[in-house]
């Protein structure tokens, strides 16, 4: 089996296209979303259209929960005033754009997805099978704490996202954690590519992390003319990360610029 | 929130409450995960004595003795089967402790881990232990440097004199090595941390850290603090309505406990209180608890906050 597991679409409508051309192009038979489509980018309703025309089994995440039942964001990157102020100027900008029959569907979204393929037992969660928001880094989450998680959600392979940057770990149990990273926002790495997982059963190392160069200025324009943050338009550009980076864990953050 | 102003009623911290008096029950907390595990290694050994700390640590200070490299090594091994998230190594003063090293790797071998210090001896030697193990391992090892203020008059009012040209030196060795501690900053008389946290940056960055850090905590009234600001006289005390989960969950008591050597306690603010001891057994800790001291009043109105 061939599948695709796209994390964090945060409204990138034009990286998600690429990403399930890509993705069609490399033989998925299967592609998932792992939550939060919207909040960030532009014009969210695009990113959501995307994903029911197509049919792409879609995980909630906080952002889609928070804006399908018009709350405030739990749980957010967003951890001081200035920060918190972006953040809720997005999300006033993704409630007042989003239309009543996707915010219906962002707010039916299940929490989690499960199946099964040649007796292995698939989990697909936003943040961790026990909280939607919880941030699953690689160098702050430990092995044993990974291996609880996945055994307690009868789970062979957790596929996960949220956090923004992928990864994944072959656990001591045989177990495997999979971060599926974002579309929505370069890796925080300088560049401007976008990652997201692909599952080859048939493949060595099953799970691959597949870069994607899409139309980034033209993200970039949408969000000047939707006068959303230039913040969030330079980390698109530079592909470092401007905001959110308060949760990062030290290791991860001496990688980036900021 | 409703706020009660009779201080005089809070249900008695340390025994049973005086006949004729009102009990109230204070609201519960219910623990949900282990996302913190504060290890107090040193005890409450130090090489200062701050004027505003929480459990009234000093050099002097043996209320709570340092704990051994094998009841850390117990400590971390309770908490890697309870599923831990995240290790704190807290005192007291924690590059006092001999074994600082060999615990830090064990540390590391388990899961992420925070050393809380006030950094004034992290010399050379030290910040090379600190590259070393943080190369050695796939967690990240981070350090919570305290700095009380942008100038010796700011900061030493509290922590002493000398120490904020001391602590700049740490952070600037720091910063020549490519680290970047997180800079905790209490909000003691004029820091506001809206305010403030522009400043620290930028003094950060002055001292040569790329990409400076920091993060806002509350004053705790108590500890040697209590002598300076007496306590919370002069606030009103919870009600006893249940919590809003959101608030609930953000508690440290929700999500941690404190090992020291001697036991098992609610949260790391409360270790020298007999009151808050849970038990020798962090498994056997893990149950609600009520927020019976004044102290619960800054967590919870941090809660209610729930930003940096």
């Amino acid at each position: 089996m061939r599948a695709a597991f796209f994390g964090e679409v945060h409204g990138n409508s034009i990286a998600l296209e690429s990403a399930m051309r890509d993705a069609q192009r490399r033989g998925a038979e299967a592609i998932y979303c792992l939550g939060d489509v919207v909040g960030f980018g532009p014009h969210p309703d695009r990113s959501v259209e995307l994903l029911r025309e197509s049919g792409v089994a879609t995980v909630q995440g906080e952002h889609d929960y928070a804006v399908g039942n018009e709350k405030p964001v739990a749980g957010t990157c967003y951890t001081n005033p200035g920060e918190e102020r972006l953040a809720r100027l997005d999300h006033d900008y993704t409630l007042e754009k989003i239309s009543p029959g996707h915010r219906a569907w962002l707010a039916a979204l299940p929490r989690r997805i499960s199946f099964e393929h040649q007796g292995v037992r698939y989990l697909l969660v936003h943040g961790s099978p026990r909280r939607q928001d919880e941030q699953l880094w690689e160098s702050s989450t430990p092995e044993d704490l990974l291996e609880l998680l996945a055994r307690d959600a009868d789970a062979d392979v957790l596929v996960c996202a949220h956090t923004g940057l992928h990864w994944q770990t072959a656990l001591p149990s045989g177990r495997v954690v999979v971060n599926a990273g974002a579309l929505g926002r370069p890796a925080n790495d300088g560049t401007r590519r976008v990652w997201y997982a692909f599952l080859d059963t048939e493949a060595e190392e099953p799970f691959s992390f597949v870069p994607l160069e899409y139309d980034c200025e033209r993200l970039a324009a949408q969000m000047r003319a939707e006068k959303l943050p230039s913040e969030f338009a330079e980390a698109i550009l530079t592909g470092f990360w401007t905001t959110g980076l308060d949760v990062l864990p030290v290791k991860e953050r001496l990688r980036g610029r900021h | 929130m409703a706020i009660l102003r009779s201080p005089s009623r809070v249900p008695a911290r340390t025994g049973p409450v005086p006949e004729g008096l009102v009990q109230l029950r204070m609201p519960e907390v219910r623990f949900r995960f282990l996302d913190a595990l504060w290890i107090q290694v040193t005890g409450t050994r130090c090489n200062i004595a701050c004027r505003h700390c929480f459990s009234s640590c000093g050099p002097k200070a043996d209320q709570i003795p340092m704990m051994s490299a094998g009841q850390v090594d117990e400590a971390l091994e309770e908490g890697r089967s309870l599923g831990m998230r995240q290790v704190y190594f807290t005192g007291g003063e924690p590059f006092l402790h001999p074994d600082l090293p060999r615990m830090v790797r064990a540390a590391l071998r388990l899961a992420p881990l925070t050393i809380v210090t006030n950094g004034l001896l992290i010399d050379d030697r030290a910040v090379e232990m600190i590259l070393e193990e943080s190369r050695r391992t796939r967690y990240s090892l981070d350090l919570r440097v305290s700095l009380d203020g942008t100038t010796a008059e700011e900061n030493d009012r509290v922590r002493g004199r000398g120490t904020f040209e001391k602590v700049s030196e740490t952070l600037r060795r720091l910063g020549r090595a490519g680290l970047s501690p997180l800079v905790a900053v209490v909000e003691h008389e004029g820091i506001v941390r809206a305010e403030a946290r522009e400043r620290f940056l930028q003094f950060l960055r002055d001292l040569g850290i790329a990409r400076p850090r920091v993060q806002f905590q509350s004053l705790f009234r108590m500890g040697r603090e209590m002598r300076r600001t007496h306590g919370y006289h002069d606030l009103g005390v919870l009600a006893s309505a249940p919590l809003l989960s959101e608030v609930e969950s953000r508690l440290p008591c929700a999500t941690g406990r404190a090992v020291t050597s001697q036991g098992v306690y609610t949260c790391p603010m409360l270790v020298e209180h007999q009151s808050a001891r849970l038990g020798d057994a962090l498994a056997k800790s893990l149950h609600p608890i009520r927020m019976n001291w004044d102290t619960c009043q800054t967590c919870m109105l941090d809660g209610l906050h729930g930003s940096n």
